[in-house]
């Protein structure tokens, strides 16, 4: 999928300053030796089996299947330990810290899943975590800073430009330039430069390898129609179809409309976005004529981001994948009609992927699998406060 | 001759780049900036196009940077700012941002609209050697620019021979570890860095940056390359007098150039 430089079409890439260098290439020449070695497979996977709870189950979602008349099988992320898949990643990368000898881990987080999920294995490890989260974030995901604090990590407020995601990781990347003998930086997402992406898409390909082999004992066919998931740089979207690229499965990334494509508050890349330089990485980002990044803006925290991974800007550009955005409010809808017909409260993101339902067509004998990225304990106020609204 | 390279070759000693953000602190700084920096007796200029990201900056490059964007500052605006500027000075001039606004601009006519102003060489900082090499080399060479690498201490030797190969003008030397403006002394480990690199031979000459601050740094640094960089102190100072800009810029080269009190600076 990707080449030697880290490019899938011409979209990827390792756009990053000399001071990034030294690191980078130890990733980039180390990863795949390090990951296909037996020891770190048998250590990985006892580890997903038995502390993150792997396999997540296939779940087919009988009320939600009559409501839109077709067959629509959940994937379980939401009952990963730490409450998405956001660990299946951060799992992969710590064992491969250890080996690369590196003693602190830092990270970058939106909704606090992946800053929660990489306290977490640090803790398990017994290593320093430092996590950067911008300082909005950090209040309107107050649960998931306190359960990182609880773990032993130290949050440090990004508190410049839009004070999110973007500006988060823009602060990680500062810390790995400030430290970069002992210092691995756990990035959350299919996002970054060369390799990243590639190696967050291969530690979240077990959803779909799984997917496969489920489907296949369910179904009787291991490729289901269409595959749906939400987009915020991608990962969660990256391991639900990495095992599906080659195959005629639709494949369908969903993203963050924020109050609306045209509301100037938006975080919907594919269709704002053009080309240009994101955090290392040559991809779709939204940018203003002049090149300067745009602060997006989506309710839920994990999507408000101005770019998306390199692959699946790729998969986009190409027509292999199809992008659908959902507003708030729309997702906010989806949210609650999932917990009342199946008794699942999904995260705000993993329910922008739930709203596309009601955008699709399909046959009516077509199986779906909706990749539920994670649960909503999170988000609670937010929809505490919405019951109150409505 | 490249402006650089005259100034290369003319002076062999102690060359003071300084770093400033257009559109910092007013949005029609730009001009005055430059012809005071070069008046008081700076040697290479870094015209920095403010950035929403820039990654290898530190918080008081970004601010600065910030500030501009919301003043108004674009490229298109920078270069009408910069039209005729070789009318008035000779210093040499080099544009430093990150690849996104170049992308964006377009590489051409990027190229061409520095070159109708008098520029010299460009700093990108996130631009990787290979997509230089493959995509931007024959276009900058042929415009009679320099393409200025960066190497820090984490960079091979192998890789600083591959830099000196396609560099031009001068090697940016960062002296640590670090984002801009984060460290204030020189200490063992960078002097180490320093004489190695000293020893190598390298074809073009060196200028040392990243936490240069004072006279005494300023000369620490010359002692190891052709001379050094600085910026944040630079801005630290045009932030604490934003009403008077120029008076602030040729004294703030003065306290580089003379042993003044960095009391004096404030
Ligand atoms: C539950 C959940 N889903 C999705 C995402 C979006 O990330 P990605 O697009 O990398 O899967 C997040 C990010 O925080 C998340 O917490």
């Amino acid at each position: 999928m990707v080449n030697d430089k880290g490019f899938y079409g011409t979209f990827g890439g390792a756009f990053i300053p000399e001071m990034l260098f030294a690191n980078v290439e130890e990733l980039k020449d180390r990863y795949l030796d390090i990951m296909s070695e037996p020891s770190f497979q048998e250590e990985m996977n006892q580890l997903l089996h038995d502390y993150v709870g792997r396999p997540t189950p296939l779940y087919f979602a009988k009320r939600l299947s009559q409501k839109y008349d077709a067959n629509i099988y959940l994937k379980r992320e939401d009952l990963n330990h730490t409450g998405a898949h956001k660990i299946n990643n951060t799992i992969g990368q710590i064992l491969l810290a250890q080996r690369l000898g590196k003693k602190r881990i830092i990270a970058e987080t939106g909704a606090g899943q992946h800053g929660v999920a990489t306290a977490t294995v640090c803790a398990l490890m017994g290593i320093e975590c430092v996590v950067y989260m911008g300082e909005i974030d950090i209040e309107r995901q107050a649960p998931n800073v306190s359960r990182m604090k609880m773990l032993g990590a130290t949050v440090v407020p990004a508190t410049s430009g839009s004070k999110t995601l973007k500006d988060a990781t823009n602060e990680a990347i500062r810390d790995w330039i400030n430290n970069p003998v002992d210092t691995h930086y756990i990035i959350g997402s299919v996002v970054g430069p060369h390799p990243y992406p590639d190696m967050v898409a291969r530690f979240q390909a077990v959803i779909s390898e799984e997917m496969k082999a489920q489907l296949l004992e369910q179904t009787g066919n291991e490729d289901p129609d269409i595959i749906v998931a939400c987009v915020g740089g991608g990962s969660n979207a990256a391991g639900a179809f990495y095992h599906y690229l080659d195959t005629n499965t639709r494949l369908v990334a969903v993203e963050a409309a924020g109050l609306g494509i045209d509301s100037g508050e938006s975080a919907a890349t594919s269709v704002l976005g053009t080309k240009g330089i994101i955090h290392g990485s040559r991809t779709l980002l939204m940018q203003t004529p002049d090149g300067q990044i745009i602060e997006p803006y989506s309710i839920s925290a994990g999507l408000d981001y101005p770019g998306i991974g390199p692959l699946h800007a790729h998969l986009i550009d190409t027509g292999r994948a199809e992008a659908i955005s959902i507003t708030d409010d729309e997702a906010l809808d989806a949210a609650f009609m999932l917990t009342r017909l199946e008794g699942i409260i999904p995260a705000l993101e993993s329910a922008h992927a739930f709203a596309s339902l009601e955008k699709m067509s399909w046959q009516s004998d077509d199986v779906i699998v909706i990749n539920l990225s994670g649960r909503g304990d999170k988000d609670l106020s937010t929809y505490i406060k919405r019951m109150e609204e409505k | 001759m490249n402006r650089i390279d005259k100034i290369i070759h003319d002076k062999s000693r102690e060359l003071l780049n300084i770093y400033f953000t257009a559109g910092y602190p007013h949005l029609d700084d730009t001009r005055d900036i430059i012809l005071a920096l070069d008046r008081a007796g700076t040697d290479i200029i870094e015209i920095g196009m403010p950035y929403s990201d820039p990654m290898a900056d530190g918080p008081t490059i970004q601010e600065s940077g910030t500030a501009a964007i919301t003043n108004g500052m674009t490229l298109e605006t920078l270069f009408g700012q910069l039209d005729k500027i070789r009318e008035e000075t000779q210093v040499p001039l080099l544009l430093m941002g990150y690849l996104n606004q170049v992308m964006q601009y377009g590489l051409e006519a990027f190229v061409a609209s520095g070159k109708r102003v008098g520029i010299d060489g460009l700093i990108i900082p996130d631009l990787p050697m290979d997509i230089y090499e493959e995509e931007i080399k024959d276009i900058i060479t042929e415009a009679g620019l320099h393409m200025i690498f960066l190497i820090t201490p984490q960079t091979s030797s192998e890789r600083i021979r591959k830099i000196d190969q396609l560099a031009g003008g001068f090697i940016y030397m960062v002296s640590s570890a670090s984002i801009t403006g984060a460290r204030q002394e020189i200490t063992p480990a960078q002097l180490d860095y320093f004489y190695r690199v000293n020893d190598m031979d390298l074809k073009n000459p060196r200028l040392i940056g990243f936490g240069i601050s004072n006279h005494q740094t300023f000369q620490q640094a010359c002692e190891f390359a052709r001379g050094a960089i600085i910026g944040s102190a630079f801005i630290k100072h045009l932030a604490a007098n934003k009403d008077r800009v120029v008076s602030a810029t040729e004294e703030f080269v003065h306290s580089i150039r003379n042993e003044v009190s960095d009391k004096a600076l404030s």
